[in-house]
This record gives C-alpha cells, sequence and structure tokens, in this order.
C-alpha cells in the first residue's frame, strides 16, 4: 500500500442555479489575457445540452480518456505511444477540437457608442478578437443556456441516446439541470499520460494536475487525451493551459476562486487519502457501472490508526491526515454514498464529484402528504422528471441503483428535517431504510442545508517554510505575455502617483469622479 | 576580383552560417528553453492542415536524410560496394524527387493556408512567415537544380565529386572553395539559400526539431513531482 493525499472537490447539484458566477470570477483571476480569451477553465453546462466544446462527451469524436485493449490493458483512446509516431499524428492530431467547437472569441468596438454624434442609433458590433474582423455569431459560450435551442441540442447530448426516445422530445416531460465543470485533477490522469513532453504532472503532495509552462512543447495530445475537453491550447503562446485548482490559494488554505464565490455555497474542498498502488487495477474493472465502486474501493479512512501510521511512513503530514479526517469530501463520498464522480467510464478516477440533484421532485411532492407517507418517494424517485438513467449515464458509467439510494437518502432527509422543524412526527425507522440515523441525517442536513464555511472547506496549509520557493518548482515562466491583465497597469498609474508625493485624497478625487471609476 | 568572391561566399559564408547555428540554439536552448513550442496553429484550421502538415513533414525528413547521404558518404564507398554511378544517380534522383515534390506539395499547402486563412495569418509572426517563404524557394531551387539544371544543362555534373567534397571539408575546417566554382549556378544558389535556413533556424519556430520528446518512448504513465525541500540545492 501506499497512502497519497488528494484535494478534491464535491458539487451539490442540487443546490446549483445556474448563475455563472463560479465561471466568471475563474475567467477574471485565470483567462483574462490574449490567446486564453475562448477558455473556461470553469463553466457552467445547462443539462441536456451540447457542452463546452460542443459534444464534449462523445468519445467516439474526440478520443479521450482510456479504454481497456483486449488483453484487458488499459491504454490511452487515443492510441499507444508507438501509434503517435507511426501514424505521423505528431505533425497532425486528427482527435483535437477545433476552435470553432469552442466558439470564436470576440468583443464589440464600444467606441462607436461614443463617438461623433450622427444620424444613426450607433451599434457596437461583434469583433473577433482574433482576426479583429466583424463577424456574425452564431456559436458562443453558453449558447443553449436555460436549454436555448433545446430542439437542436437535445439530440446532440450523447447522454440522452440511451434513454427511451419519448422523453427526448416531449416537451411536457422537459427537464434541465446545471452542470458546473472543472478539471477533475484525475488519479489516473489521460492529459499527464498523453503529454510527450512530460510536461503534465500531478502533484505529489496534494494531487493537483499542472501544465509546467516552461517544458510545455505544444504537441497537443493533452487536449485530446483528457476526456472532459478541460486542457485548452493557447495561440498567443503557443502551450497549453488548465485549471490549476487555484494552487497558490490552496497552499494557504483558502478555497479555490470558484468555491470561494459561488452564492449557491454548493461547492465543498477536502483532502482524501487513497492507495496509489491500487490504483492501475481499479481503473482496470472491466465493467462500466463498476467503475464509481472500483474508486470508492481506492478511498482510505483516515481515522484508521493502520492507515495513519502508513500516511506518515509514505510522507503525508500530520496536518494532511487532520484535515482527511474532518473531510467534507469523505463523508459525502465514502461514508454516504451521496457523492458521484463525472463519467467514472472515461477510466481516469476523476476527482471532482457531485451530488445529484432531486429538486423538481420535491416540488411536486412536497405538498402531498408526505411527511405521513414517505415511503412514497420510493415510486415517485423513479418517475422523477430528470431521468434517473440519464444521471447515471452521467454520474455513475450508467449504475442506476447507487444513483436511487444517493436520491432516496437525500428526499428522506428532508423528509424527516421537515418533520422535525414543524413539529411533526416522524417515525425513525424510516430513516433506517435508506441508511439514515437521526443522529447522521441532522448532520448531512447540516452539511448540505447549513453549508458552514468551516464545514465546506478544510484544506491545509502547505508547509512552506520546509520547501523551498513554490514557483521556482512548478516551473517559474507563468502564463507569460500577460498583457491582458488591465489591473495592473492600473494600479502602476498609481503608485507612480502616490511616489511622486500626490496625497491619497488627490489621486482618489482624480481617478474616483462622480462616481466612475476613470482610469 | 571572382576569388575573393569565391572565398566570402563558400569559406566565410558558410561559417558565419553554421556558427549562428550552433550558437543560436545554445542560446535557445541553455537560456530560452522555457518558449520553445511547435507553435501548432491546429487549433485555428483544421482541414488544410492535415494534408500539408503530413505532405511536408514526411517529405522534409526524407529529403533531409537524402542531403545526409549524398554528403557524407563518399564515392569512393559506393564504388567499393559496386554500385555503378548511374544506378546510384537514378535512385538519388527517384527517391530525393518524390521527397521533394511531397514536401513541396506540402509547403505550397501550408503557405496557402498562412497567408489566406485569416486567422492563422493574424496570429502569424514576421518570422512565420519568412520561414514558409523560405522553405518554398529552397525547395523549388533544390528540385530545379537536381532535376533540370543537373540532367538537362549539365548532364556531366556530378556533385559527389565537388560540392559533397566542399560540404565534407567544411567539417574539417579545410574548405577549397575552388570545389564549389565547379558548380552550375542554380546548385550554388540552393546551397546558399539552404545555408540561410540553418542560420535563422534556432530564432524562428524551426527549432522544435530538436526538441523531439524521446523520453516519452520509456517514462512511465503518469508523472508526479516533489516540491524540493528547503535547503537542497535545485
Amino acid at each position: 500500500m501506499k497512502v497519497k493525499a488528494q484535494i478534491s472537490m464535491v458539487l451539490n447539484l442540487d443546490k446549483c442555479i445556474g448563475c455563472h458566477t463560479c465561471s466568471v470570477t475563474c475567467k477574471q483571476t485565470w483567462t483574462n489575457r490574449p490567446g486564453a480569451e475562448y477558455m473556461w477553465f470553469n463553466n457552467v453546462e445547462t443539462r441536456p445540452g451540447v457542452g463546452y466544446p460542443k459534444k464534449w462527451e462523445d468519445e467516439s469524436h474526440y478520443k479521450g480518456g482510456w479504454k481497456l485493449n483486449r488483453k484487458g490493458k488499459l491504454e490511452l483512446r487515443a492510441g499507444s505511444k508507438l501509434n503517435k509516431v507511426a501514424l505521423a499524428k505528431i505533425f497532425y492530431n486528427p482527435d483535437m477540437p477545433n476552435l470553432d467547437d469552442y466558439y470564436e472569441p470576440w468583443t464589440y468596438d464600444y467606441q462607436t457608442l461614443f463617438g461623433k454624434e450622427s444620424k444613426h442609433q450607433p451599434v457596437a458590433r461583434a469583433k473577433s478578437q482574433i482576426t479583429g474582423e466583424y463577424m456574425d455569431l452564431t456559436n458562443g459560450p453558453n449558447w443553449d443556456d436555460d436549454l436555448a435551442g433545446s430542439d437542436r441540442s437535445f439530440g446532440e447530448d450523447p447522454n440522452m441516446q440511451s434513454i427511451e426516445s419519448d422523453i427526448k422530445g416531449n416537451f411536457e416531460r422537459t427537464f434541465m439541470m446545471y452542470l458546473p465543470r472543472l478539471c477533475e485533477h484525475c488519479l489516473n490522469a489521460a492529459c499527464v499520460a498523453s503529454c510527450p513532453s512530460g510536461a503534465m504532472y500531478k502533484r505529489d503532495e496534494d494531487g493537483i494536475v499542472l501544465v509546467d509552462q516552461e517544458r510545455c512543447r505544444g504537441w497537443r495530445f493533452c487536449m485530446t487525451g483528457c476526456p472532459y475537453k478541460k486542457v485548452y491550447f493557447n495561440w498567443n503562446t503557443n502551450k497549453a493551459e488548465k485549471c490549476t485548482f487555484c494552487y497558490p490559494r490552496i497552499e494557504e488554505g483558502l478555497p479555490t476562486v470558484c468555491s470561494e464565490t459561488c452564492v449557491g455555497r454548493i461547492r465543498y474542498i477536502g483532502v482524501i487519502l487513497y492507495d496509489a498502488d491500487r490504483v492501475a487495477e481499479a481503473c482496470e474493472e472491466p465493467d462500466d457501472t463498476k467503475l464509481y465502486e472500483a474508486q470508492l474501493g481506492l478511498f482510505l479512512d483516515p481515522n484508521d490508526p493502520e492507515i495513519v501510521e502508513q500516511a506518515l511512513a509514505d510522507g503525508v503530514d500530520m496536518e494532511t491526515i487532520r484535515c482527511a479526517q474532518k473531510s467534507p469530501i469523505y463523508k459525502m463520498a465514502v461514508e454516504q454514498k451521496i457523492a458521484f464522480p463525472l463519467h467514472p467510464e472515461y477510466r481516469t478516477m476523476p476527482m471532482v464529484w457531485y451530488v445529484p440533484p432531486l429538486s423538481p421532485i420535491m416540488n411536486y411532492f412536497e405538498g402531498k402528504n408526505s411527511i405521513k407517507y414517505p415511503e412514497m418517494i420510493f415510486p415517485a424517485i423513479n418517475e422523477m422528471r430528470i431521468p434517473v438513467e440519464y444521471l447515471a449515464n452521467l454520474l455513475s458509467g450508467g449504475n442506476t441503483e447507487v444513483i436511487k439510494s444517493a436520491l432516496y437518502k437525500l428526499a428522506m432527509m428532508r423528509l424527516y428535517m421537515r418533520a422535525k422543524t414543524s413539529g411533526k412526527d416522524f417515525d425513525p425507522e424510516k430513516l433506517d431504510r435508506v441508511g439514515l440515523t437521526e443522529d447522521s441525517a441532522t448532520s448531512l442536513y447540516r452539511l448540505l442545508a447549513i453549508a458552514k464555511y468551516e464545514d465546506r472547506f478544510v484544506i491545509p496549509k502547505s508547509k512552506k517554510e520546509k520547501v523551498a520557493p513554490v514557483a521556482e518548482d512548478q516551473g517559474g515562466l507563468g502564463f507569460e505575455q500577460c498583457n491582458g491583465c488591465a489591473l495592473a497597469p492600473v494600479h502602476g498609474s498609481m503608485l507612480r502617483k502616490a511616489k511622486a508625493g500626490e496625497s491619497t485624497k488627490d489621486i482618489y478625487a482624480e481617478s474616483f469622479y462622480g462616481g466612475i471609476w476613470r482610469d | 576580383m571572382d576569388n575573393v568572391w569565391g572565398y566570402i561566399l563558400w569559406v566565410i559564408f558558410p561559417y558565419v552560417a553554421l556558427g549562428s547555428f550552433f550558437f543560436g540554439t545554445i542560446i535557445r536552448l541553455a537560456l530560452y528553453g522555457g518558449n520553445i513550442t511547435a507553435k501548432s496553429s491546429e487549433l485555428l484550421e483544421k482541414k488544410q492542415l492535415m494534408v500539408g502538415s503530413i505532405l511536408f513533414h514526411i517529405g522534409i525528413i526524407f529529403v533531409f536524410f537524402g542531403h545526409v547521404v549524398g554528403i557524407f558518404i563518399p564515392k569512393s564507398f559506393t564504388d567499393f560496394l559496386g554500385i555503378p554511378n548511374e544506378v546510384y544517380h537514378m535512385g538519388a534522383l527517384v527517391m530525393g524527387g518524390l521527397a521533394g515534390f511531397m514536401a513541396l506539395a506540402g509547403m505550397l499547402i501550408l503557405s496557402y493556408r498562412r497567408f489566406s486563412n485569416k486567422r492563422v495569418f493574424r496570429t502569424s509572426s514576421f518570422s512565420d512567415l519568412v520561414v514558409n517563404v523560405s522553405f518554398l524557394i529552397v525547395i523549388v531551387l533544390g528540385l530545379s537544380a537536381s532535376l533540370i539544371e543537373g540532367t538537362i544543362f549539365h548532364p556531366e555534373f556530378n556533385y559527389r565529386l565537388n560540392l559533397s567534397v566542399w560540404a565534407r571539408q567544411l567539417f574539417y575546417f579545410h574548405p577549397d572553395y575552388h570545389l564549389m566554382l565547379q558548380v552550375p549556378i542554380v546548385f550554388r544558389i540552393h546551397v546558399i539559400c539552404g545555408l540561410l535556413i540553418f542560420a535563422f533556424f534556432p530564432y524562428t519556430r524551426l527549432v522544435h526539431a530538436l526538441t523531439l520528446p524521446w523520453q516519452y518512448i520509456f517514462r512511465r504513465p503518469i508523472v508526479y513531482r516533489k516540491k524540493g525541500l528547503r535547503g537542497r540545492s535545485k
């Protein structure tokens, strides 16, 4: 056994309102520069839908992730090492997405709105951020947000294909949910295994997957390798970039920007201990529907003294172990089994997990005498508006049983709390049927509904005093040519004014004029 | 006067070009290793790239090794093996011609793409354009030298008796420029253009050819990196 620590995230889809705050704050922090305009390290998709890039889940097209070869061994779907050389893929990568699969980024020529007075109402036309030409918009980020154009996008969602056709087009039964997506920081990351230069790596201490900008040679195999299409190519620096799990914040014990700013408090971050020696074995589970359980089997109980001893021997520090013991991730994924990995059938062992949504059924259900007859939820969930099969295709490789038992549990917890707060009677034996007790239901309620900051984020601080400067080790180049980060020159000019002896009051009056910030 | 120019072109210039190649390569790899990439524009355009890039790369690799054979294997060696001169030349012309036309077709497609596709053109640097044009020129010169000038106008010319000898002499620092004066004019221009490409090679995107990821073949799939402990030299 080799114990390793992995920092991971759970998103409670039940509470996601699709506001895109996570995407926007992430973009402001990380991809607000030339070459990165089209990248969304974090994006929120409306499901069913085509996703971003278009149809990213269609691995027969993009060839992402792993498959089992004839001998039952893991192999990259995009082809082995030899195949990359033999088929000249190094000169041309046939499976790489094109800019149009994402969208061509644009801006508006706002100056025309403020120009000289003219006869006609001025209009800001869309201008490509790549060619600078005017363009007609036919695609963009979240083009199918909230089911816009869903008559087209329904059929393009690969998860819909195995569901009976009558649900697909029937608008009376239309359903939707939001799916926020970021890099999964997989245990068996296909992007890392695809990188010819060895520029992509997992950090030993917390498992965050990063691209060393210094070593990246722009071969682009990571883009194909990643089945979630979460590695992007910067056309300006000609290198790959991806979600960094905000590692500079994580090292300080702070949550990622997307989690910090989530208004619905749906995101949880914590540490989980796993057995690195058994990862390959778990990935080679032949049955797609059992991959979720195979991954669960890798996680180790942080309260087991033997595991703690082994973890210390394998170089995991005490603070990380302590955080793992309080980890909300461990509680939701392993103890309560209400969180699931996104597309475990890609065999990458993703580490951003999701609590399946329940809302539509509860609306339908709460008006009726549900507290009196809590067992009603069992048939009700089978007829849920979001088909359980759809959730199972998304979150458990098609295993509907595990999704159902999680939904039963969540629904029963709600009914119990509803009865408790409204002073009604509730037979605690009902809880037993879904594997809850009065205590565990209450604590699950606190974690999911109250979701206190300190319960959601349990992140160990890195021991900076013991390690060399991090920036050097992680590849010091950074994202160069960062001309797009407009704040630096603004603050720079103010700093210069301050140095020249202008008082703060003067600078304020000069820059903050009539309620409008001028730079 | 002819001798002065001969000396400059065939003794001084080759060393300046090769010096620039080695100097630039060392500087680029040692100090600016972080900005070496294949500079792919596949994200912006895919279809033309597929045909152009595969044709060009495979063609140019064969052309490169053809040049290596032509320059470094002396005539005495093939004579020793008993290969007649005519057979050798026919072989070289057919194989070299095929590879050359592959590279030419590829580069024509790639250049057309670079100049006509707005996304690709607007994101190109000046050096990207120079690289495309100079490859076109050098390939056209090379093909016309060996297929037209060498076979029709100067059938008696055998580059292995003078051009290759001179090229080998460069490597032991005794180039005899008189040898190059016997070489027909298109061949000579081709050599100069080729040397120019070597001269700017390390300062342009071409440098990606020197960073083939050999280690990928042997390394384990998942890479872990550990932070260096403080105090350990790094």
